[in-house]
């Protein structure tokens, strides 16, 4: 089935592949679809921006709150904390979109207008990946033997180095699996960018201009796209499975080599 | 047994078998654990002595691993265990709440039944805790580390390759390194908890053999199922045994009492492997 | 000390995304609530859907689900039982198939959307429709159901297996009538979460089953889903955010009612394992 999602993805997009200099899609920046030029570079770049923003911002927050509810909260808040954590991973996107344009965006606009913009996308779908940095951190330090703490405690070292040079080093591969993971979920994700992040398309520049990532790109003309310009579309939409594959196998391979993992 | 020496100086080997004087380095007052409301362990009363290495046995539940985990307050790491009684050392009730905890696991070290090496390089598995203990000089934590190699006789095997990952080690040398990594720290007591039980009969044999080689030096206390071993290396020995679901302890002596004259009927059908 | 400002700085992060999770809630309680009523979830849009309820909404979202439930839960017990139980864990095909699983579970939804478009609605004929917008959604649930219900089989207790075995049962009925019944809390778990991705999702409904707010007559008709009710709302019609907050509520609702469920279920199941004392 996977084989046959890709197969038509692919002849999707054949058109534009084959009749194009495919080289162009993700080097030429001007994304003019009506005059035939369909430079993905601008927005494949934005992609990629907001997705690092995101994974800057949730990476380390994230783990902490895993720390936090394996290692330092009190038990009757460590339930709770999760529970709410729980309740942040299964946050409909859309509902995050319509938060962050509803909130926060009339926030931003009032010192910087637009207020959609590209930090905002990255702050939002921050909020949406951080529960899967945290619930996949989490598992990795439960799965580690409780040994470990043991010995730790047994040698008189402090919680924070025991965290920081023991147990964070020990689930280290499960853990960046984990962020992988949640970068590719960002990667992939279109309805917060499409809300939030201006949908505009133009060579990023600064943290506050607004963009358009690839996947708000499809949503947003996929509805009245016709031959190349549909074709194009297929083929940023490759473009989006392959880079997310990628990072998949990595994390499935930095996973299943790891001891612990 | 040859009696008495002249006591002994740390970080000095004595003859092995030799005993020390009986000076108490830990001694426990009517010590008893409990699990939430389960009593484990009740009213327990023995010093353990400075220098000699002190075996205890028994079966399997009897509350062995529980007493010791008591005295480096391991158990604060069991949900729902309480203790109570005394056990002092250096005149100190351990079990005090306000206690520093860091200093008092810094003296009295432990080893555990599982060798547990942190999945780092062996290097940083010594220097950890060195830097712990506010030591950041290079040289010294290399020279500590030498020296602490040395005398668990991993050095010849490991010193071209400190930066492998411990894990790596074979079981009997983790449980080495594990040993190491518990003496940098220059504690005054060991506490092991079945060193030898996760290691095959050549590695076991090693670790035995260093274990005895700490006579002396460190006040060792060590739980063992195998009463073989306890009679190798022991000079005090102490039998615990179920009654009436509770664990006691039966008898507490010089080992050599305690296997060859067993005051306790309990004692001597179970050296005499009668009974658990 | 450096312990002190260490735990301050968790403390600090843990805080930091509970107030978020907070404002968050806060900011669609803010509007919605006032626009939530009886009458909101039992009438038809009006207004583009600035006024009245949401019913055919939700109808249309029922629909997508129904059609969602029907496909992808025989072929994925199917997958799953042939991946358990009738091939061997480390069998070529079977490991090629896992890794398709995995790699699907993470392709983005946006490209199923894609998929769906150019394979139901268009090479298949069914145009914008309730129909091709669950298919959809199908594909896109299946690889994580699937994988649900395969690691739910394998940890029922391998003893029954055998015992069925030497009753001289066909295997085909074994799984039937014991290890399928063993693994149903997993199994409903799995699918329960599925509905909850499934309900949550929108882009991959955009432009399968489109965007049609009337009373869908047959599956064969374009519905409006919840999730993109509440986009289209935010994004293409000024003045429709509180109908918009009121929406996203019952979304979440509907979310929270399914994952609250599904955790139950896997508690109950954990808890019961213990019991049986075959945890593992």
């Amino acid at each position: 089935m996977l084989a046959l999602i890709i197969a038509v993805i692919i002849i999707g997009a054949w058109p534009a592949l084959s009749s194009h200099d495919s080289i162009a899609f993700i080097t030429d920046k001007s994304w003019y679809p009506l005059e035939g030029q369909f430079g993905m570079l601008s927005m494949l770049l934005a992609s990629v921006l907001v997705m690092i923003i995101a994974i800057l911002l949730a990476a380390p927050i994230g783990i902490m709150c895993a720390i936090f509810i394996a290692y330092i909260a009190p038990a009757r808040i460590q339930k709770g904390y999760r529970f709410a954590i729980a309740l942040l991973a299964g946050m409909p996107s859309v509902v995050l979109g319509l938060w962050g344009l509803t909130v926060l965006v009339p926030l931003i606009n009032k010192w910087s207008p637009p207020g959609q913009s590209l930090l905002l996308a990255g702050i939002v779908l921050c909020i949406m990946i951080l529960p899967t940095v945290t619930l996949t951190s989490l598992a990795a330090f439960k799965s580690l033997p409780e040994t470990l703490q043991h010995a730790t405690s047994a040698l008189g070292i402090r919680q924070h180095v025991q965290i920081v040079n023991v147990l964070i080093p020990a689930a280290s591969a499960a853990i960046i699996s984990g962020v992988l993971l949640a970068m590719a979920r960002a990667l992939g994700e279109t309805m917060v960018v499409l809300m939030v992040a201006g949908n505009v398309v133009q060579f990023p520049t600064g943290l506050l201009e607004p963009v358009r990532t690839l996947t708000a790109n499809i949503a947003l003309e996929m509805a009245y796209a016709t031959d190349l310009h549909r074709a194009s579309l297929f083929v940023s939409g490759l473009i989006l499975t392959v880079l997310v594959l990628v990072m998949m196998l990595i994390a499935s391979k930095i996973k299943s080599d790891n001891h612990y993992g | 047994m040859a009696l008495q020496t002249k006591g002994f100086t740390l970080g000095q080997l004595t003859e092995a078998k030799t005993c020390c004087e009986p000076i108490p380095h830990l001694s426990v007052h009517n010590l008893s654990v409990k699990y939430q409301h389960k009593t484990v362990l009740e009213n327990v009363n023995l010093d353990i002595y400075k220098g000699c290495i002190t075996a205890l046995i028994g079966p399997s539940g009897c509350g062995k691993t529980s007493f010791l985990s008591t005295l480096n307050r391991m158990t604060d790491m069991i949900a729902g265990a309480s203790v109570s009684g005394k056990v002092l050392f250096h005149d100190d009730n351990i079990l005090n709440q306000p206690i520093d905890l860091l200093t008092l696991r810094r003296q009295i070290g432990m080893i555990f039944q599982k060798p547990n090496p942190f999945p780092l390089s062996i290097y940083r598995n010594l220097a950890l805790p060195l830097r712990e203990i506010g030591i950041k000089d290079k040289q010294l934590i290399d020279y500590k580390i030498e020296t602490v190699l040395k005398d668990v006789g991993l050095w010849q095997e490991v010193h071209h390759q400190l930066d492998m990952t411990a894990t790596k080690l074979s079981g009997g040398q983790q449980q080495r390194l594990c040993i190491a990594r518990a003496l940098v720290l220059e504690p005054e007591i060991l506490l092991m908890d079945e060193p030898c039980s996760a290691l095959d009969p050549i590695s076991s044999a090693v670790v035995e053999d260093l274990i005895v080689s700490l006579r002396g030096r460190y006040t060792v206390v060590i739980v063992t199922h195998n009463l073989a071993q306890a009679k190798r290396v022991a000079n005090y020995a102490g039998f615990f045994w179920m009654q009436e679901r509770v664990g006691k302890l039966v008898e507490f002596g010089r080992s050599q009492h305690l296997f060859d004259q067993p005051q306790n009927e309990l004692t001597a059908a179970f050296v005499n492997g009668r009974k658990g | 000390m450096a312990e002190r400002l260490f735990q301050a700085g968790i403390w600090c992060a843990a805080l930091l995304v509970l107030m978020v999770l907070f404002w968050l809630v806060q900011g669609l309680l803010d509007q919605g609530l006032a626009k939530l009523s009886v009458d909101f979830l039992f009438s038809q849009p009006q207004n583009a859907g600035r006024d009245g309820g949401i019913s055919s909404i939700l109808v249309a979202t029922l629909l997508i689900l129904a059609v969602t439930l029907l496909v992808a839960l025989p072929l994925g017990l199917a997958s799953a039982v042939w991946l358990a139980e009738f091939t061997a864990t480390h069998n070529f095909w079977a490991r090629k198939v896992r890794l398709a699983l995995d790699v699907m579970a993470g392709v983005p939804s946006i490209v199923f959307g894609l998929f769906g478009y150019a394979f139901f609605s268009l090479f298949l004929g069914m145009g914008f429709s309730i129909l091709s917008g669950g298919l959809t959604l199908a594909c896109m649930i299946l690889p994580v159901f699937i994988r649900t219900c395969e690691i739910g089989l394998r940890s029922v207790n391998n003893s029954w297996r055998q015992g069925a075995a030497a009753l001289g049962m066909p295997k085909i009925k074994a799984v039937w009538f014991i290890l399928l019944p063993a693994a149903l809390p997993a199994i409903s778990a799995g699918l329960i979460l599925g509905i909850g991705r499934a309900t949550a999702e929108t882009a991959a409904l955009m432009f399968t089953s489109g965007y049609v707010d009337r009373m869908p007559g047959s599956v064969m008709d374009s519905g409006r889903a919840l999730s993109v009710h509440i986009y289209d709302l935010s994004m293409n019609v000024t003045g429709g955010d509180a109908a918009a907050q009121a929406s996203a509520l019952i979304l979440l609702m509907i979310i929270m009612v399914l994952n609250m469920l599904a955790y139950a279920i896997t508690d109950l199941w954990l808890g019961r394992r213990v019991l049986n004392g075959f945890a593992n």
